[in-house]
């Protein structure tokens, strides 16, 4: 897959030609630039920084790996590590509900199926700070959610403070995460869906498949890929989650304070850089093994899926 | 023989009441789902109608007396500068996403169509870039705009959300793969310059993926928040996030004030939702093919 490959092949010149010259570097010039001075170059510092006791104004010196140390050493930054596990609880079951539905939508004839798809998408494009307000509304005491259960028969006496009570606080924060996302991965399983051979369906019907049996042997295995990349996405998503906790729990009050708010505070708000850098470190080290372990995963336990993804991976491969 | 009739008249009886109950099942579900995506939303929608008599002393289910009460949006959108916010937030809009698509044509454009030292590196550099989760560096990057003074600084802020956006480059790079280049060999042996090729013929040719970076990128950027509350702590840049953010302050708990801040908000994205529902479904999709 090499790079050539991808070129226009019959704009090739042998000898210099200044014009081109001169358009690459035009045009490649402001992207590249940007790409160092956003992704690199602070991917350096964060390097650099971690080994070091500083803030944003003062230099106190090296320290080493003290920094690290301090992150598995105290508690409240593996309790904050550890609450990445509801997140990946919430997106495991994000995930079902997007298959479920995406299923449903495009293997059965439902009237309204392009509105019930609308509907199910477009908390993903609502502002995360209005998402804020309107589940902090939703979850008040007495409010929205209270008044549903009530209405439904459980009294108010026996429901818990939503935000505030810790045995629940972040499973209610996960769902908000799950109402914003599960449309938006619902729509890329009905995008793969339909990029299956629909003559396979009538195939398997007219052997007697049943619809759970077709599921199993002709949708899975042709949406593995994007399942498996939605897959990998939420589960390091889990790990960096902080949105619900910022807005919705105020900045991660009560105990709901992941790692990444954790980071925040310290950079922001302690104005440790090293210390917030190094927990940065942790945080893309777990990330990149994540990932990698669940590459691993798809590769060797789920054999009979290797080629097909691997050929996929090799187009888009191709494509960079 | 009439035993046997009366069998497969009775499977087929079965299978049909069975697919009749799954069907139902099958509604039921949607149903309840579309109505939990609804009820945040239609919740905040009732209560922005609602006087802060109605607000404190009727339920948060209950509709309100007056569906024509304006009072909280007029409240709101002078009290709160909304429009102001909604000027600030279109302006960047229209320069992140101008940037971002001739920045992610003209790179793709020339990763494309020329060969040359550095190209295979270019697009790795990018590929990695991806692989670094952006959310860890924001610790580095607040000292690095520190350092080039675009703290509170809409200039700066707008660089930095025009910064690097592998999503778009990668949709313009796809888009140009399908492109023949026979066409701007021609034009380029007819006497057309480069650039001439690239504004003239080739962008032109775009628009479907130009509105697919505009459509993703505008919603992304008029939604971002995290960075506007980051660089832009000054009043006088709020962007609509930053606005919403600070309505906590003067408007405390009256929700039916805030609702009606929120509900204003929507509104944009969900034109813009209604208009380009294709491009932005597609546009995921290609998005995500990046892992």
């Amino acid at each position: 897959m090499s790079i050539a490959r991808t070129v226009q092949p019959d704009l090739r010149r042998k000898r210099v030609n200044w014009q081109k010259v001169l358009v690459i570097v035009l045009f490649a010039f402001v992207p590249m630039f940007l790409l160092l001075l956003f992704t690199y170059v602070p991917f350096a510092k964060m390097i650099q920084f971690s080994f070091y006791n500083m803030s944003y104004t003062k230099n106190k010196g090296f320290v080493g790996l003290d920094n690290y140390l301090k992150i598995f050493t105290k508690s409240e930054y593996v309790d904050a590590m550890l609450l990445s596990l509801y997140y990946m609880a919430g997106a495991v079951v994000q995930l079902a509900l997007a298959l479920f539905f995406a299923s449903i939508l495009s293997l059965e004839r439902i009237r309204g199926a392009g509105i019930c798809k609308a509907i199910l998408f477009f908390p993903f494009l609502v502002n995360g700070i209005a998402i804020g307000y309107i589940f902090k509304y939703f979850y008040t005491r007495g409010f929205v959610l209270d008044s549903v259960l009530q209405a439904v028969g459980i009294p108010l006496e026996s429901l818990p403070y939503w935000l505030r009570d810790q045995s629940v606080n972040n499973w209610s924060l996960v769902f908000t995460s799950l109402w914003k996302y599960c449309g938006q991965n619902m729509v890329l399983f009905i995008g793969a869906i339909a990029s299956i051979d629909p003559t396979l369906y009538e195939a398997a019907t007219i052997d007697g498949a049943n619809r759970w049996q077709q599921f199993k042997a002709i949708i899975l295995p042709g949406i593995k890929t994007v399942f498996m990349l939605n897959l990998i996405l939420s589960i390091t998503g889990s790990l960096s989650a902080f949105e619900p906790a910022y807005v919705v729990g105020s900045m991660g009050a009560n105990g709901t304070a992941t790692f990444f708010i954790k980071i925040h505070q310290m950079a922001h708000v302690s104005q440790k850089v090293g210390q917030a850098c190094a927990m940065a470190m942790v945080l893309m080290a777990l990330i990149l093994l994540f990932t990698a372990l669940q590459r691993l995963f798809f590769r060797y336990v789920m054999k009979d899926s290797e080629n097909t993804f691997n050929a996929k991976a090799n187009k888009a491969k191709a494509l960079w | 023989m009439s035993n046997v009739t009366i069998a497969v008249r009775d499977t087929n009886r079965n299978a049909r009441i069975k697919r009749t109950v799954i069907k139902t099942l099958e509604y039921l579900a949607l149903l309840l789902a579309c109505f939990i995506a609804l009820l945040p939303i239609w919740s905040s929608f009732t209560t922005s109608f609602k006087t802060a008599e109605e607000y404190a002393t009727t339920s948060a289910m209950t509709l309100p007396q007056n569906w024509l009460n304006f009072g909280n949006y007029v409240q709101v959108w002078t009290e709160g500068e909304m429009l102001r916010a909604f000027l600030t937030s279109a302006s960047v809009v229209v320069v992140v996403v101008t940037v971002s698509v001739m920045m992610g044509s003209m790179l793709a454009y020339v990763l494309n169509r020329f060969r040359f030292p550095g190209n295979g590196l270019i697009r790795n550099m990018f590929m990695i870039a991806t692989l670094i989760p952006g959310i860890a560096m924001q610790v580095t990057t607040y000292q690095i705009m520190k350092d080039l003074g675009f703290l509170n600084s809409i200039f700066g802020y707008m660089v930095l959300m025009s910064g690097t956006d592998v999503i778009s480059i990668y949709i313009f790079l796809q888009y140009f793969e399908n492109l023949d280049g026979a066409l701007d060999e021609s034009a380029v042996l007819e006497g057309c310059t480069y650039f001439g090729v690239f504004f003239r013929i080739l962008l032109p040719l775009t628009k479907p993926a130009i509105i697919t970076v505009a459509v993703l990128k505008g919603v992304g950027v008029y939604n971002e928040y995290y960075n506007a509350n980051l660089y832009l702590q000054s009043n006088s840049w709020r962007t609509i996030s930053t606005a919403l953010y600070s309505f906590s302050g003067p408007f405390k708990s009256s929700y039916n004030i805030i609702c009606a801040g929120v509900l204003l908000t929507l509104i944009p994205s969900l034109i813009v939702f209604l208009i380009f529902q294709k491009q932005v479904y597609a546009g995921l999709a290609s998005g995500s093919v990046k892992g």
